[in-house]
């Protein structure tokens, strides 16, 4: 279990998150919604601890071990121009190799098994700069499955797929999920999508959780309303919520 | 499970056999034209012989003069030792900032290593008036240079890489401006400060070899075994973090490495431009973007290339000399960009 107790969040002096006191279990996958600057991305990064931040953020009762527990899939990844897609998602084996070690036969099988659930086998030796947006966000997931943590953070990982590679990227992580166990939190825009895969919703506007459930009890449309402030309609007849935006005038 | 030799995609990029042999061909090479070629020539078949000879345990006749001999071992190669040293120390240094900084024009005279050195350099000859102070002021001057520029950039940008090179640009400019205002007070030092600040790879014996020794080997040590995590940084310092990678520590331990042993290497030869840029960009253009690979060879091309320009230096102009610094400029800055529109191709 991953758990925020108490956890804040300042830049010079203002506060932009929290209080947060949140606990995620495990192998449940928590979707992140909110709308821009509410602290998504803010409260994915006190837990991967890149920024600093009051309170703790521990998982089972002990303090996270950079990397080993944790992977982070960034909303913006740096991709080195020429890297090759294997060298690549090698570097997720990081936190398993000390100063001077070098990866093993263990390592390399992992980052094989992580190309092939990702389907970039063919990529390997492709340098970063040629793949398409949704190659390059799967060749970072990739990364990030090779760390074997047991606790996934993904940043906007569907943001710059098509329809059909967002639902392929999250089936592959739902897979996962459901197979080794991993717990997963995630940050997503498109609220449809966010609650087919997670089965909890945290709403966070101006820093704070203003809700916490189950898909259809979050994604409401006075809720909606009250934090993204647009025109929302909800439609409630199917298993889960579907969010379809509405312009504020007619035609 | 499949065996792991047939998992070839999940292989990651290596330094290559042809890359390596190439690089130590290219060392051995240089050497062998340094040792033989200068104002008294020495034959190849000779200088081969004379240093089997000099093996303990064996006797050879070398076929050279008792003077022929003498300069071979107490001349000739003390000086292609120590080119070999300072250019594969320069070079590894060079390719090393690169990496911590992930800045391509990055090399340890950009924090002030040469700026500060140069004031050391000024203070032994026109204050102290003592020659001999020169290498130690040379070495301290380029370490404190950077100590400041770490302090100073911590101070103002944390962890950032840019301010610690904005920083650097200022300790470099207020040294400089010392260094000049002690040059304009003691004017008739001026040429033996300029002199070494050309850079020059003059010996006495092998001293200044034993000198840089032992920073040469515990610096390059700690920089080839660095080489995976500089891979690691290149995902930048959040990522690399996240990783598991304490990225200040790791950036501290190889930039003290790279300045110990570039401040080392300025102390014996003067300032030698252009190798810790040329080198490891060189290397990064022809065998690929890989630490792994161009911290090793920039080791062995950077020895190369400037036991070659020392033999430039020493023949060009024979019976003169020309300053080393001047030769690794007029013929690096030309070659990179050969090298660089040569790669480009016409895409």
């Amino acid at each position: 279990m991953i758990t925020w107790e108490g956890v804040e969040v300042s830049y010079d002096g203002r506060r932009v998150l929290g209080p947060i006191d949140v606990a995620v279990a495990n192998g449940e996958w928590l979707g992140l919604i909110g709308p821009n600057g509410a602290g998504k991305t803010t409260l994915i990064k006190t837990a991967v601890g890149v920024v600093s931040h009051l309170g703790e953020v521990s998982l089972d009762g002990r303090r996270r071990r950079p990397g080993l527990d944790i992977a982070w899939m960034p909303q913006r990844p740096h991709l080195p121009d020429e890297m090759g897609v294997a060298d690549y998602v090698m570097l997720g084996r990081t936190p398993h190799l000390g100063y001077l070690a070098a990866e093993t036969k263990h390592d390399v099988d992992t980052v094989y098994l992580a190309l092939e659930k990702l389907d970039l086998l063919g990529f390997a030796r492709r340098p970063l700069d040629t793949l398409s947006g949704g190659e390059a966000q799967r060749a970072v997931l990739a990364r990030a499955l090779a760390q074997e943590a047991p606790i996934l953070l993904l940043d906007e990982p569907t943001a710059s797929l098509d329809v059909g590679h967002a639902v392929e990227v999250l089936e592959v992580v739902d897979q996962l999920r459901k197979e080794e166990g991993l717990t997963v939190v995630s940050a997503a825009h498109d609220l449809t999508l966010a609650a087919q895969y997670a089965g909890r919703l945290l709403l966070i506007s101006g820093g704070l959780v203003v809700a916490d459930g189950k898909p259809a009890e979050v994604l409401t449309e006075s809720n909606l309303r009250a934090h993204y402030g647009a025109g929302i309609r909800v439609i409630e007849d199917s298993e889960v919520p579907i969010v379809v935006p509405m312009r504020h005038s007619g035609r | 499970m499949t065996d792991s030799s047939t998992r070839t995609e999940a292989r990651t990029t290596r330094l290559g056999w042809a890359a390596l042999v190439t690089g130590i061909v290219s060392v051995v090479v240089a050497a062998a034209v340094g040792a033989t070629v200068g104002a008294a020539g020495l034959d190849v078949s000779g200088v081969a012989r004379a240093m089997v000879d000099a093996l303990p345990g064996v006797s050879l006749d070398a076929g050279l003069s008792e003077v022929e001999t003498s300069i071979l071992f107490e001349i000739r190669l003390p000086r292609v030792v120590l080119g070999a040293m300072v250019g594969a120390v320069l070079a590894v240094a060079g390719a090393s900032y690169q990496g911590v900084f992930r800045n391509a024009l990055a090399d340890p005279y950009l924090l002030g290593v040469a700026a500060g050195a140069g004031l050391g350099a000024t203070v032994a000859i026109a204050v102290t008036e003592s020659p001999a102070l020169l290498a130690p002021f040379a070495f301290v001057g380029g370490m404190a240079a950077v100590g400041i520029t770490y302090a100073l950039g911590r101070s103002v940008g944390g962890r950032s890489a840019t301010s610690l090179i904005l920083a650097g640009v200022a300790v470099a400019a207020f040294a400089t401006a010392i260094q000049a205002y002690l040059l304009q007070r003691e004017s008739d030092t001026l040429r033996e400060v300029y002199v070494w600040i050309l850079g020059r790879l003059v010996t006495a014996g092998w001293r200044e070899v034993w000198q840089l020794l032992p920073y040469a080997l515990v610096a390059t040590a700690v920089m080839f075994g660095s080489r995976r995590l500089l891979d690691v940084l290149s995902i930048g310092d959040d990522e690399a973090g996240a990783l598991g990678v304490d990225v200040g520590r790791v950036r501290a331990v190889v930039v003290i490495a790279a300045t110990l042993a570039t401040a080392a290497a300025v102390s014996v030869s003067g300032l030698i431009g252009f190798v810790g840029i040329i080198v490891p960009h060189t290397i990064r253009l022809l065998f690929g973007w890989s630490y792994r690979s161009i911290v090793p060879l920039s080791m062995l091309f950077g020895a190369a290339f400037l036991m070659m320009a020392d033999v430039a230096a020493r023949t060009l102009v024979s019976p003169a000399e020309l300053p080393i610094g001047v030769v690794t400029a007029f013929f690096g800055a030309p070659f990179f960009l050969l090298v660089l529109r040569t790669m480009r191709g016409p895409t």
